[in-house]
């Protein structure tokens, strides 16, 4: 009878291509579905965001000017590495529960593959979607394209804490955005086991970076940083209104849900062009029509 | 193979340049006043459930001519109760009947109010001079007819709405705040109207407290279109009046166009609460000119990115950005148009500019000029005679400008030009970019693939390649950055007002 202690996994954020502790050292316990201790994560402290932010401004240019067609290659190559590694994403979520509590983490990861997948097909369609060529009343070719917005700050929320991160910074970097993420406080496991497919997914480091920690440290830090230059967050009313604090101070775009009204994250309808839109700003061009 | 020896060139005949037609003075032009009669009222009320009515304050302010000071009318100054009054108006129009009209028959009010503004045009045209000091020829041929396109273009969306978001259906959100700035007064007002009206729709709108006259004017054209009472309530008063629109509750959005300054100072205050909000506020525009560009037009460009009225305009090309090549000789060409521009009385059809709108707009410009000469920049105004009353500026244009002089960075809201320069696209970039606002920016080349390449750089929401301050109902305008949020015009703009479902 042979018996083998198996060797756990720490827990370290991907942050700029690379996975990283935090600078200060902290780290706060997850617990499994038997409320046993599992592993110590990173506890991200604002320095470690401010320095993801800086290596989503080093990666933003570079992905943004990658083809429609080459963006939405890399987003359904990221859609082929959760699907090969679906069990172990879905252990990640499910943290030894079973039954009803695994097979729902496996419809997560699942929703989160077909979700990656149709934001993949949107990078080279939504711009015929959204912008215009428009009717001005003068001799001017006049049009109207989307650009990235540039770095976005996503908050995740605690409910489908794999599923509610992609939906939101799925739609920001199919146009062309990076995106600096806070995973759920409570569950922040699936998010350390995402990272390690964003790293085999071909996206470039740097454009989506994932922290770890709790909300009440970061959050301000989140608000009020100016090269942020949108939010998209699941926020109760108090965080609402602190991040429309500080995004006042830099004029920022907030896309805020109430984290105290149920959202389904599994249904389709809010999570497609539209929530590429927000993300998104309208450039208009004339140019004089003549000779 | 020719054999033929190529053409002998003939010399090319001495080239003398046009001489400079320089008028100045030399000639006294005859006055041209634009007489036709503006039917002012003495006293406007607010504009409350489809009736004009007395404020409950009791109080009324005066609007005076920015172009010789006199008293125009007096206007009804609204309290906190008032708005009140305003939004209970709007949320019982919006229930009653505007939000479930059929869009075909919401679209015939607006086509009415098109259709009456431009049968009262040349009226209005003369109102708006009068009221905010700008140039006839600008309020004729710009202001009033671009304001009825605005009503005719979004009227025809009223009954499109399924087309607006693809997979989505749409409905109105509710009732409007909308607070508007001087420097269009009418137009402003067609731009936040139309589209908010056109979904379905109510609004609570005030004008600027130095602008409100032609706002009420239009308040008239509401009532003789039929518009159901309550569907628009004007309210007009300055700041605090302006902090109650954007503030009340009723509000399920508000839209505000004015300075970055306010803009986040509203931002803050309705931080706690989750209305919608778009943000059209001001900017450093660059206006960039490459040594290949055709020069005489582009100084056409400049002369109008700045000078249009009389740079009160928050997307003005007020940082001109000169290819060191050529910095000289558009300097001098320049220095050479803006001395025949004709500063003067706003209701003279030859006028180029007008008056400053206010007097603290006034103080506001010089105090920034003054700087500009403390800082070293090097001023050139050319040496027009300015009407003895009403507030006025000469055309200014300062060169040797470095990026950190406040005249660089601050918007002047002014006929205040920056002339900085540069040697390459990479720099012409970064200087162009180099500044919290990001609203318009302008490039002038011959070369196809750089205004692409520059309009792709350029971090504005509206680039004018070879062209400057273009305005159209169907095309979607709004900043980048510290510029504001949202797009007015256009089907991008018309979804700002939308709710999907």
């Amino acid at each position: 009878m042979s018996s083998r202690l198996p060797i756990t996994k720490t827990p370290k954020v991907y942050v700029g291509g690379a996975f990283i502790r935090s600078e200060s050292g902290r780290t706060f316990p997850i617990s499994d579905a038997a409320g046993s201790f599992f592993a110590n994560t990173p506890q991200c402290t604002r320095k470690d965001l401010r320095n993801a932010v800086e290596a989503a401004a080093k990666a933003g240019p570079g992905w943004a000017r990658r083809t429609a067609y080459n963006r939405g290659q890399i987003l359904y190559r990221l859609g082929e590495m959760i699907e090969a590694r679906r069990l172990e994403l879905a252990d990640a979520i499910a943290l030894g529960g079973a039954g009803a509590a695994r097979r729902a983490a496996l419809r997560e990861v699942d929703a989160t593959v077909d979700r990656l997948v149709h934001y993949a097909g949107w990078t080279d369609k939504y711009e015929q979607v959204l912008g215009s060529v428009n009717p001005v009343a003068a001799p001017y070719f006049d049009f109207t394209v989307t650009e990235p917005m540039g770095i976005v700050g996503v908050i995740a929320p605690d409910e489908a804490p794999l599923l509610g991160l992609v939906s939101l910074l799925a739609p920001a970097i199919t146009s062309g955005n990076t995106v600096v993420a806070l995973a759920s406080e409570t569950q922040p496991y699936p998010a350390i086991v995402f990272g390690e497919m964003l790293a085999t997914s071909d996206l470039p480091g740097g454009v989506v970076n994932l922290l770890t920690g709790f909300r009440k440290e970061l959050l301000p830090t989140f608000a009020t940083h100016a090269h942020l230059r949108a939010i998209s967050a699941v926020a109760t009313a108090d965080e609402r209104r602190a991040l429309r604090l500080g995004a006042a101070e830099s004029v920022k775009r907030t896309h805020l849900v109430k984290a105290e009204e149920k959202t389904d994250w599994f249904a389709d309808g809010d999570h497609s062009l539209h929530a590429i839109r927000d993300f998104v700003e309208f450039k208009t061009t004339w140019h004089p029509v003549g000779a | 193979m020719s054999t033929l020896a190529p053409e002998k060139k003939k010399p090319a005949p001495p080239r003398r340049s046009a001489p400079e037609l320089i008028f100045g003075d030399l000639w006294e032009f005859d006055p041209a006043p634009e007489t036709a009669d503006p039917k002012l009222k003495a006293r406007y009320e607010l504009f409350i459930d489809g009736a004009f009515t007395a404020p409950r304050t009791g109080k009324y302010f005066d609007s005076i001519n920015p172009a010789n000071e006199q008293k125009l009318a007096e206007i009804a100054l609204a309290g906190a109760a008032d708005v009140d009054a305003a939004y209970r108006a709007a949320q019982r129009a919006f229930d009653s009947g505007w939000r479930t009209m059929p869009g075909r028959e919401r679209a015939k009010y607006l086509y009415r109010i098109a259709r009456l503004l431009q049968d009262r045009a040349r009226e209005f045209a003369v109102a708006e001079t009068m009221d905010g000091g700008k140039p006839i020829k600008e309020s004729r041929d710009f202001d009033v007819p671009m304001a009825a396109a605005h009503f005719f273009y979004h009227a025809g969306w009223a009954d499109k709405l399924d087309y607006v978001a693809p997979g989505r259906r749409v409905a109105p959100l509710g009732v409007v705040g909308q607070v508007i700035p001087w420097n269009f007064p009418l137009l402003m007002m067609a731009w936040k109207l139309a589209p908010a009206l056109a979904m379905g729709n109510c609004v609570v709108i005030k004008p600027a407290e130095t602008t409100s006259i032609t706002a009420l004017k239009l308040a008239e054209i509401f009532a003789d279109a039929g518009l159901p009472p309550g569907v628009v309530n004007i309210v007009t008063g300055a700041g605090e009046t302006g902090a109650a629109v954007m503030s009340h509750p009723t509000a399920v959005k508000v839209a505000f166009t004015g300075s970055t300054e306010v803009g986040k100072i509203i931002m803050r205050s309705l931080a706690g609460t989750d209305k919608k909000m778009t943000m059209e506020l001001g900017g450093k525009a660059a206006n960039i000119v490459f040594d290949d560009a055709p020069l005489d037009q582009a100084v056409e460009g400049i002369v109008n990115g700045i000078f249009f009225n009389q740079g009160h305009v928050c997307c003005a090309g007020s940082r001109l950005l000169v290819h060191e090549p050529v910095a000289d000789v558009v300097v001098a060409k320049l220095k050479t148009r803006i001395r025949v521009l004709r500063v003067g009385d706003p209701l003279d059809k030859n006028t180029d500019l007008g008056a400053i709108n206010s007097r603290a707009q006034l103080d506001r410009i010089r105090e920034l000029v003054d700087s500009g000469v403390r800082e070293g920049a090097e001023l050139f105004q050319p040496p027009c005679r300015l009407p003895a009353r009403g507030f006025y500026f000469r055309p200014t244009i300062f060169t040797g400008v470095t990026q950190s002089h406040r005249i660089a960075r601050e918007e002047i809201f002014g006929p205040v030009l920056s002339i900085l320069t540069f040697r390459t696209v990479d720099e012409a970039v970064e200087k162009a970019n180099n500044t919290a606002y990001g609203l318009s920016a302008g490039v002038w080349t011959d070369k196809g693939s750089r205004i692409l390449k520059m309009s792709t750089e350029l971090k504005a929401g509206v680039v004018w390649a070879n062209t400057f301050n273009k305005f159209d109902p169907a095309s979607p305008f709004g900043g980048y950055k510290e510029s504001g949020f949202g797009r007015e015009g256009g089907r991008q703009g018309l979804l700002d007002y939308a709710k999907l479902i």
